[in-house]
């Protein structure tokens, strides 16, 4: 049929076009979007690489573009006991902050009803608040003279006798803190579970905690590696906890970036520091997501 | 745990069982025996009580009060992952996370059992559902999820199957495959199986036992057979099946009769197909047992029919039959269904004669605010 041809073919060229159009207006809505992400992010972020391979001029405070690769090997040799407080500080929070905040979630989630709308409410009011303000107050609960404190220590529950000025507190002020970043998206995954497949498993001889085992956690698994990282990644990069609530022995990495930065103004240490943190979290993310076996869920 | 053993199936019965919610009886003073291996059927209409009455015997709901027996066994406190029973949800409420070969496998694997893959491929093969064992249910149609839950279900042996209104998400069509595999299957099987169900046709081809459930109570239980021809109350008269009906009060009675006077004349029921045998009393005829004839015709009326006259209002023609409604002197409107035997239909507006045998009339008690 020749004589079709040419009018099949000037449909297709119209379509396309039409397409094209379409997908310069998606583009041109995100122009902003990018443009921000340019300014803010990538930007800062390309200066800071070249600050972390800059060399000292001899004054102090003053560097000069450059290639020190040596910067990261100081910043590994000279913090590494950081970083792996960081790490081990964080991970704790996280864990401490999943055991809480399941229950609470679960709660919310299936039995709480009408109060269900207030609940949640409650749990982000904290953000009501300062960061900063919240974490000084966590110093007035875990004071040496305080309630807490002297009750354990009246049961001689405390080895060091103290809390505050411990990685005890740190670990506490960091779980406290992002406490509403792990209930959140759990009680996301949670409410989508339909309570009836609950009673199906108790129905198919699954115990109360079986059924829990079998169904609820596998298909709350979404939530749990949403909120851990969420939880995890912001406290191994903060500082404010440990600066608060902790000794001087117990600092994180971020506090060395802070001291880098704003107390020895060695810029391409604290640039180099913030480099490899920002590459150990997504390796250990990485490692983590392959683990829980949910790429697809995350 | 008690074992399911799957030899013998065993009797369920209700004993005067009560289910409240504050002050609503959902169900109330409930009392049926179950026979082993039947297919029992749970008729009645939205908010009667049948699924609450479902998940007392599965143990998802505590009774208020009453008894709960399976065999000779009290199951009314037994947590509900110790029952011998399982139940086919109305959702079917398959596990989403799991293939459907795992979803099928998980009640023997709940019970211990190691070797799951000979009766799960079994069971498959029974609903015919073999090379989807590895899909999610999500990939599977709705009819092929339905077969799931009872495969899912069934592979545990139960005592007592419970299914409620498993085929109400499912097209007319698949809705009566479904009905026939189900039927198939519970042959197969032989194992008790409670369905509960709003459609009354589908009760009636599917069960053995029939209840009928009105506000919380059994109306009546019977072969459906029996229930249809015999309906004991108003209720179950106009819910199983259509019914005309007519007031009346008794008169007399003339040899097994009852002669009752109504509007129309007077009309013969025999004793024993009545509820009550004095006073004021209901009867009721079905629309397939009437016949109608007119002008010419009347005189062939055999004398001992109950008759009635009025006059054709509608007509409708569905091939194997007609539906006519007819305007009765008094003022009610009567269905009839008449075979279509021949090709001379009638037509609005025509004077008839609507008559019956005595022996297809059942009395019944009138129903308060008739
Ligand atoms: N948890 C509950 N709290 C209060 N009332 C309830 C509860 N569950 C059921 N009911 C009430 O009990 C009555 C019976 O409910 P049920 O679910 O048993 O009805 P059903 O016969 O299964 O109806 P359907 O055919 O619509 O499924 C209804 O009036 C319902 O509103
Ligand atoms: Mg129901």
């Amino acid at each position: 049929m020749p004589a079709l041809a040419p009018v099949a073919g000037g449909a297709k060229v119209s379509v396309g076009a039409g397409v094209q159009r379409r997908a310069r207006t998606a583009y041109l809505l995100l122009l902003p979007g990018i443009a921000w992400l340019g300014l803010f992010f990538v930007v800062p972020l390309v200066s800071l690489f070249f600050t972390s391979l800059q060399s000292p001029t001899g004054t102090p405070g003053v560097y000069q573009p450059g290639f020190e690769a040596a910067n990261y090997l100081t910043a590994i040799s000279d913090y590494w006991p950081q970083f792996v407080k960081s790490f081990i500080y964080s991970g704790i929070a996280t864990v401490l902050a999943l055991v809480i905040a399941y229950p609470l979630a679960y709660f919310i989630a299936f039995k709480a009803g009408k109060w269900r709308a207030l609940l949640l409410v409650l749990v982000v009011a904290p953000f009501f608040a300062s960061f900063l303000l919240r974490t000084y107050a966590w110093r007035t609960i875990l004071a040496d003279e305080g309630f807490i404190t002297s009750t354990l220590n009246a049961l001689h529950l405390l080895p060091e006798g103290r809390i505050l000025n411990t990685p005890i507190a740190v670990i506490t002020g960091l779980s406290y803190n992002f406490l509403p970043f792990m209930i959140l998206p759990l009680y996301a995954a949670l409410e989508r579970i339909d309570p009836r497949l609950i009673e199906a498993a108790g129905d198919l001889y699954a115990s109360p905690f079986t059924g829990f085992r079998k169904v609820v956690w596998p298909l709350s698994l979404p939530g749990v590696v949403a909120g851990t990282l969420l939880t995890f990644i912001p406290a191994s990069g903060d500082y404010i906890n440990a600066t608060l609530l902790g000794s001087p022995q117990d600092r994180m990495v971020g506090n060395a970036i802070q001291i880098n930065f704003l107390q020895f103004r060695d810029y391409p240490v604290a640039s180099a520091l913030s480099f490899i943190l920002m590459a150990i979290i997504p390796a250990l993310v990485f490692v983590y997501i392959r683990r829980a076996g949910t790429e697809d869920l995350v | 745990m008690s074992a399911p053993s799957g030899d013998e199936v065993q009797d369920l019965r209700l004993v005067n069982l009560v289910k409240s919610f504050g002050d609503f009886t959902a169900v109330d003073e409930l009392t049926l025996t179950i026979p082993a291996g039947s297919f029992f059927a749970l008729l009645g209409p939205s908010g009667c009580g049948k699924t609450t009455t479902l998940r007392m015997v599965a143990g998802l709901e505590a009774p208020t009060s009453g008894q709960i027996m399976l065999g000779s066994t009290d199951i009314t406190d037994e947590k509900p992952y110790r029952r011998h029973v399982n139940t086919v949800f109305q959702s079917y409420a398959l596990f989403p996370h799991l293939d459907i070969f795992e979803n099928v496998a998980f009640g023997l694997r709940r019970r211990g059992i190691k070797d799951v893959a000979g009766p799960v491929n079994q069971m498959l093969e029974l609903v015919e559902l073999g090379p989807m064992a590895r899909r999610k249910p999500a990939q599977l149609s709705g009819g092929q999820q339905q077969r799931v839950a009872v495969a899912r279900a069934l592979i545990n042996q139960p005592g007592v199957l419970l299914l409620d209104e498993p085929l109400g998400a499912l097209d007319l069509k698949l809705r009566r495959q479904m009905q026939i595999e189900l039927k198939r299957i519970q042959t197969e099987v032989g194992t008790t199986f409670v369905h509960v169900t709003h459609d009354q046709e589908e009760a009636m081809t599917m069960a053995d036992t029939v209840a009928v459930m009105n506000k919380g109570r059994i109306e009546q239980m019977g072969p459906p057979v029996e229930i249809y021809d015999l309906p004991k109350t108003a209720f179950v008269a106009n819910f199983l099946g259509q019914s005309n009906g007519v007031v009346g009060a008794v008169q007399g009675r003339s040899g097994d009769d009852l002669i009752v006077g109504g509007p129309g004349g007077s009309y013969n029921v025999p004793a024993a197909r009545s509820t009550r045998q004095e006073g004021e009393i209901l009867l009721g005829v079905r629309p397939e047992k009437l016949s109608i004839a007119t002008g010419g015709s009347t005189s062939s009326v055999p004398d001992r029919h109950n008759r009635a006259t009025g006059k054709v209002t509608d007509a409708s023609f569905t091939g194997v039959s007609t539906q006519y409604l007819v305007m009765t002197t008094w003022g009610d409107e009567w269905t009839v269904f008449e075979q279509n035997r021949s090709v001379d239909l009638l037509h609005p507006g025509d004077e008839v004669v609507i008559h019956w045998a005595p022996e297809h009339t059942f009395g019944l008690d009138v129903p308060a605010g008739q």
